[in-house]
């Protein structure tokens, strides 16, 4: 649950929107909350803050789509 | 044969397509026959002799097989090789590699126009899927040596040989890994035929018309001046571009679902795009997705990583100028070169200043988003922007400029 929130906190960084804490169920790339750039910012962030390194290749938009999915993909990864 | 360039291609597509039908119908997997039928396309398709140049047909084919093997050992090799090391020289070795083909064939005519029988018609789509999959087994995600026989039907899968769509290995493997339930089928079939009609009605009647009753006749309209003409062209080449390209990718889309294969789209209504970055998301998106997860992605991370620069927004122009170049440079074609490249500079332009835009509204709140009026007037502003880079492709814009013409008018 700690790890969720430390993504979703990470997550409404990289977006500069809060929208991100409120309703984690949003469709990030839908939204226009979150972009090419957003998602290699996040890719960064992801590998020096919790140390998991996320291939690019990886990152399907129809899987990593919600802040709740990201999460559970992470969680996977980790 | 040109690929679904004519009825007979349809009729013998048809003939052939039967058997595919009848197994997938009866929920048997028709894998193995859609194999042995893509190699006979293959020689349908490469023996097609324009304009009764015998030579040029045979240099092509020989062109492609050679072509396939070098793919096929790089692929291979690179694979071996990853289980053991994986060094960042060695990479950029293998792509420089797999990508050498593409830029002798289109380097040639610059050098000497008698070596413009260097390449093959598709010779850059296959280039796309072979880097992907270099790229893929960079990341670990391609871990095993693939099967000689699927890693062929990938690379020349006939459908979309000549102008894609651009599929992606993994994508594709799954699909013809799992037999469809004879329910499943139907359903793919039913978009299928779905498809293919919609590429007729693109290609074959709209696509056709604005080309020959509009583009074709505009210079017999004595009445209008060059500009409106120019003006005229403009638009009609955007929506022909569209209804033919659009077209082509239904007939690639259509086949490929009743062969039992989801190819991707390649177009979601590009026209209603509200913004450039909008509409890389709905033109030819499996080229503009190849060029963002594997040009854009990589190297903005690269340069993030290694903080060369801190300023985000520059970092992100980076990605953006290096890959429409990338792309303009891509599109060079038989000699010609200016048109495209001028096409890549203006799309990495805007793309830019987009991006500024977009940096300075979500500060300002000055363009609602959500607004109704705002929305349908993004689309016109969009609209009128893609279709001057239209312009600028179809190399009217660059004889326009050399001919003088643009100064007096």
């Amino acid at each position: 649950m700690e790890f969720k929130n430390e993504v979703i906190e990470l997550l409404a960084e990289i977006c500069q929107e809060d929208e991100v804490k409120a309703n984690p169920d949003i469709d990030l790339f839908e939204a226009g909350l979150l972009d090419s750039f957003g998602t290699v910012e996040m890719l960064v962030e992801v590998e020096s803050r919790f140390g998991i390194s996320v291939p690019i290749s990886e990152f399907d938009r129809d899987v990593w789509n919600t802040p709740n999915h990201i999460a559970e993909q992470l969680a996977k990864l980790k | 044969m040109t690929v679904f360039g004519s009825f007979s291609f349809f009729f013998i597509l048809a003939a052939f397509l039967i058997p595919t039908v009848i197994l997938g119908l009866q929920g048997k997997s028709n894998k193995t026959y859609n194999m042995i039928m893509n190699l006979l396309f293959l020689i349908i398709i490469f023996s097609n002799v324009s304009n009764g140049n015998v030579n040029k047909t045979i240099y092509a084919a020989i062109c492609l097989v050679i072509f396939t093997i070098w793919q096929m050992m790089i692929i291979k090799g690179y694979i071996a090789y990853r289980k053991r090391e994986n060094k960042t020289s060695t990479f950029y070795i293998v792509v420089i590699l797999s990508i050498l083909p593409l830029v002798i064939s289109k380097s040639m005519p610059f050098i000497d126009k008698h070596l413009s029988f260097i390449g093959f018609l598709g010779i850059s789509y296959l280039t796309f899927k072979g880097v992907q999959i270099v790229m893929e087994t960079r990341d670990g995600l391609i871990k095993e040596q693939l099967p000689l026989d699927r890693l062929i039907y990938f690379i020349l899968y006939f459908p979309a040989v000549s102008s894609g769509p651009i599929d992606r290995y993994r994508r594709f493997d799954k699909d013809i890994s799992t037999v469809p339930t004879s329910e499943q089928y139907q359903e793919m079939l039913y978009i299928g035929i779905n498809r293919i009609f919609q590429g007729f009605l693109y290609k074959f009647i709209i696509g056709y018309l604005i080309n020959n009753e509009l583009l074709l006749k505009l210079n017999d309209i004595s009445w209008i001046s060059t500009f409106q003409r120019e003006i005229i062209y403009m638009y009609g080449y955007s929506l022909y571009l569209f209804f033919d390209f659009a077209g082509y990718s239904a007939f690639a889309i259509g086949v490929s679902y009743i062969m039992g294969v989801r190819t991707p789209e390649n177009f979601n209504k590009p026209f209603i795009s509200r913004n450039i970055k909008d509409f890389w998301n709905r033109w030819h998106m499996t080229l503009s997705f190849w060029f963002r997860d594997y040009v854009y992605m990589r190297l903005v991370f690269w340069i993030t990583k290694k903080k060369w620069i801190k300023d985000r927004i520059a970092i992100s122009n980076i990605g953006y100028v290096v890959l429409f170049m990338l792309m303009g440079i891509w599109h060079v074609a038989g000699g010609a070169a200016l048109q495209y490249i001028v096409y890549g500079l203006y799309h990495a332009l805007i793309m830019v200043l987009y991006n500024y835009f977009e940096k300075w509204n979500k500060k300002h709140k000055k363009w609602p988003q959500k607004n109704k009026f705002v929305h349908v007037f993004s689309i016109f502003l969009t609209f009128n922007f893609i279709c001057f880079g239209f312009y600028i492709f179809s190399g009217h814009l660059t004889n326009y400029w050399q001919s003088g013409n643009f100064l007096h008018s």
